[in-house]
């Protein structure tokens, strides 16, 4: 008897196989115990205060903003398909761009959410809108990802109006119908707020004159990073969409996109690195023989401490870099699907090694003469606040991918809703 | 007419003996905060050991006290800031932080290349009865914010009150010196205006004895080092962590 009340099939679209909704909850369950921990420990961060996280003086950022810089990054699949399918009208993406809004969505909430622990005062953080600092690339991050975050908002909500019972309610399908003309204009707005964050989020660390690792000159007002950073995060949001798309297909037993789709965006990744490779090479050899000796810096300096050696230099740029580019290019490799996810997982795990090294090494080499190089490991609570964000993501996405219809033909149909 | 507000700190003289960070901590309502580390505590003022990396009858050491250097070109703290919550005092060259704007965010922190601001990681407070002795004219900084050493402002507002009172314009130098240099039992810290020629800081700051740390970054700090020793000079031009074997620094509790 119990069964039969416990059933949410009204919710699903109608023709769609979902699991049982034990079965969900089942699934829910851990994710959801993570959250809670994770909102417990960030609880515990906003009341007493940052002493309870092992960051200090001298690891003034640690965890949560490598973090931020990696998942913003990942997140970039949702910009830039929205780019290439409304701007650049490559309509056979159009099958993913669901699951990249809520991708999108999801890194940068959860960004957002670690960002207001992570600030000492976050009932202050009007203030950067209040009295900005237009010098400042963290007012142009601020700005920009809080203008993205509404963006990707405006995004959500059309696809979320398209649940089977909202559509039932005619206020609400008249107010998708109506936001849905606004996309295409949201996916260029949204491309150029992207196109500023992920640029000035590189621009945090190129600026920095006074720690020669990160110091980048570059063009006008804005560092090589700036540049860099776009790159890269253009290059892997597309491979992690991949890898979330393959994961999801997976879990489910389905196939949600055609393999047509995996290989357009391998493609567009691959060529992507390759060019981000490049001006990342060239970048590193002006920093090292320019940039970092007009300072005061020998190069060698900043490599000599474990486990900051030149092997990172070599993994980043050619293990997570070269070599991702050329599997995701490279036609036989592109063919064979588990090449093709191996390769995506490399340019992710690249992106996310060049985000910590900015964040930890910058931080760990000294500057001054007589300063020695600096550990820091995070504390549970920082640890717990990010299982918190990644179990909400899993949570957010699981919802989303059982009452939503995530999943669209390339026609721009909605599948999941065509027995709607 | 604006100052240039700066140091002169003669490390053949300094001893390590930490009255300067006390005098700093005490002037400035430092709370004691018992439970932090040397990563954690609040020092605007921290005196740092350097050697020259010799055993024996060859080695040699010296006290360097670090604060901010007031950097005056393409200042890193005040770039950085999202909300304009530091700035550079035009009248008088300080770069002054304001708690009360302040977000955080600790990306002036990662920006200054010295490691002299301090994030507020607890709630301030003192033993019972202590508060007693806390200065009125210095408003303690929240939980959550960063400070560090802005060349003890309520003096100087106190030396600005004295000279408006007897009808000046300009304070008079004697009104206005910063608790670390008075404290200093050696004298070893000597303040003044850099851009007078005639100040006796200034021309310290251009003797061949003076340097200033990492001054190839560009940021033209406005504390100045003075030493015979040559080796101790080198410090400014050594190359960051050559040989951590061989330059150790301590961090001296005062």
């Amino acid at each position: 008897m119990a069964s039969a009340t416990l059933t949410d099939s009204r919710w699903i679209a109608r023709g769609e196989e979902r699991t049982s909704l034990s079965r969900f909850l089942l699934w829910l369950a851990p994710w959801t115990v993570l959250l809670a921990l994770g909102v417990y420990a960030a609880g515990l961060c906003l009341y007493f205060g940052l002493n309870q996280t092992n960051l200090d003086n001298r690891f003034a950022f640690g965890l949560w903003i490598f973090l931020d810089l990696g998942v913003i990054a990942l997140g970039a699949g949702a910009f830039f398909t929205g780019f290439l399918v409304y701007i650049l009208k490559r309509a056979e993406l159009r099958p993913i761009l669901n699951t990249a809004v809520v991708v999108g969505f999801i890194c940068y909430s959860g960004a957002v959410g670690i960002l207001g622990i992570d600030v000492g005062q976050p009932l202050r953080f009007w203030f950067t809108f209040w009295h900005p600092n237009t010098h400042s690339m963290l007012t142009e991050v601020t700005f920009c990802i809080t203008c993205y975050l509404l963006v990707l908002c405006l995004e959500y909500i059309p696809i979320l109006l398209r649940n089977r019972q909202l559509r039932k309610v005619p206020s609400m399908l008249v107010f998708e119908h109506q936001l849905h003309k606004l996309v295409p204009v949201l996916a260029g707005v949204g491309t150029l707020l992207s196109f500023f964050h992920q640029g000035s989020l590189g621009g945090l660390y190129g600026v920095l004159r006074g720690r020669p690792f990160a110091f980048r000159q570059g063009l006008f007002i804005w560092p090589s990073t700036f540049f860099l950073f776009i790159l890269s995060a253009i290059a892997t949001g597309p491979s992690f969409l991949m890898l979330v798309t393959a994961t999801v297909e997976k879990v489910t037993g389905r196939r949600l996109v055609p393999q047509e789709v995996f290989r357009r965006l391998a493609f567009i990744s691959g060529v992507l690195l390759a060019i981000y490779v490049a001006a990342k090479s060239i970048d590193t050899l002006i920093w090292l023989n320019v940039t970092s000796p007009s300072v005061g810096f020998a190069p060698w300096q900043y490599y000599m401490y474990k486990p900051f050696g030149t092997p990172i230099l070599f993994v980043e740029i050619v293990l997570l870099g070269l070599v991702p580019a050329f599997l995701l290019t490279y036609r036989k490799t592109a063919m064979r699907r588990g090449w093709l996810l191996t390769a995506a997982g490399l340019a992710c795990a690249g992106v996310l090694l060049n985000r910590f090294v900015l964040t930890v090494q910058t931080l760990a080499v000294p500057t001054l003469p007589f300063d020695e190089f600096l550990q820091y490991a995070p504390s549970w609570q920082e640890v717990a606040s990010f299982g918190g964000v990644t179990a909400y993501g899993v949570i957010v996405y699981s919802l989303s991918y059982r009452y939503l219809p995530m999943f669209a033909s390339p026609k721009g149909e909605n599948t999941h809703v065509s027995g709607d | 007419m604006s100052a240039r507000y700066g140091m002169v700190i003669d490390l053949d003289r300094c001893t390590g003996c930490g009255s300067c960070m006390m005098a700093c901590a005490s002037e400035n309502n430092v709370p004691p905060l018992p439970q932090a580390t040397a990563r954690t505590g609040l020092t605007p003022m921290l005196v740092r050991k350097a050697s020259n990396g010799m055993d024996g009858a060859a080695r040699r050491e010296v006290f360097i006290p670090i604060m901010c250097m007031h950097c005056e070109h393409d200042t890193p703290c005040v770039k950085v800031c999202p909300q304009q919550a530091v700035e550079v005092d035009k009248a008088t060259g300080i770069v002054m932080q304001m708690p009360q704007r302040c977000l955080g965010c600790r990306y002036c922190m990662t920006a200054c290349p010295y490691h002299a601001r301090y994030f507020n990681w607890w709630d301030p407070a003192w033993p019972a009865g202590m508060e007693k002795s806390l200065n009125p004219g210095v408003a303690a900084r929240m939980r959550g914010v960063v400070e560090k050493c802005n060349m003890c402002h309520a003096r100087l507002h106190s030396a600005k009150e004295k000279a408006a009172a007897a009808g000046k314009r300009e304070i008079d130098p004697a009104d206005y010196v910063p608790a670390c240099v008075e404290a200093c039992p050696t004298g070893a810290i000597r303040f003044g205006n850099l851009a007078d020629p005639n100040d006796a800081a200034s021309q310290e700051s251009r003797s061949p004895e003076a340097f200033r740390l990492l001054a190839r970054i560009g940021t033209e700090p406005k504390v100045y080092y003075k030493s015979k020793e040559a080796w101790v000079r080198a410090l400014a031009e050594s190359k960051s962590g050559s040989g951590s074997e061989t330059k150790r620094s301590e961090v001296q509790h005062g």
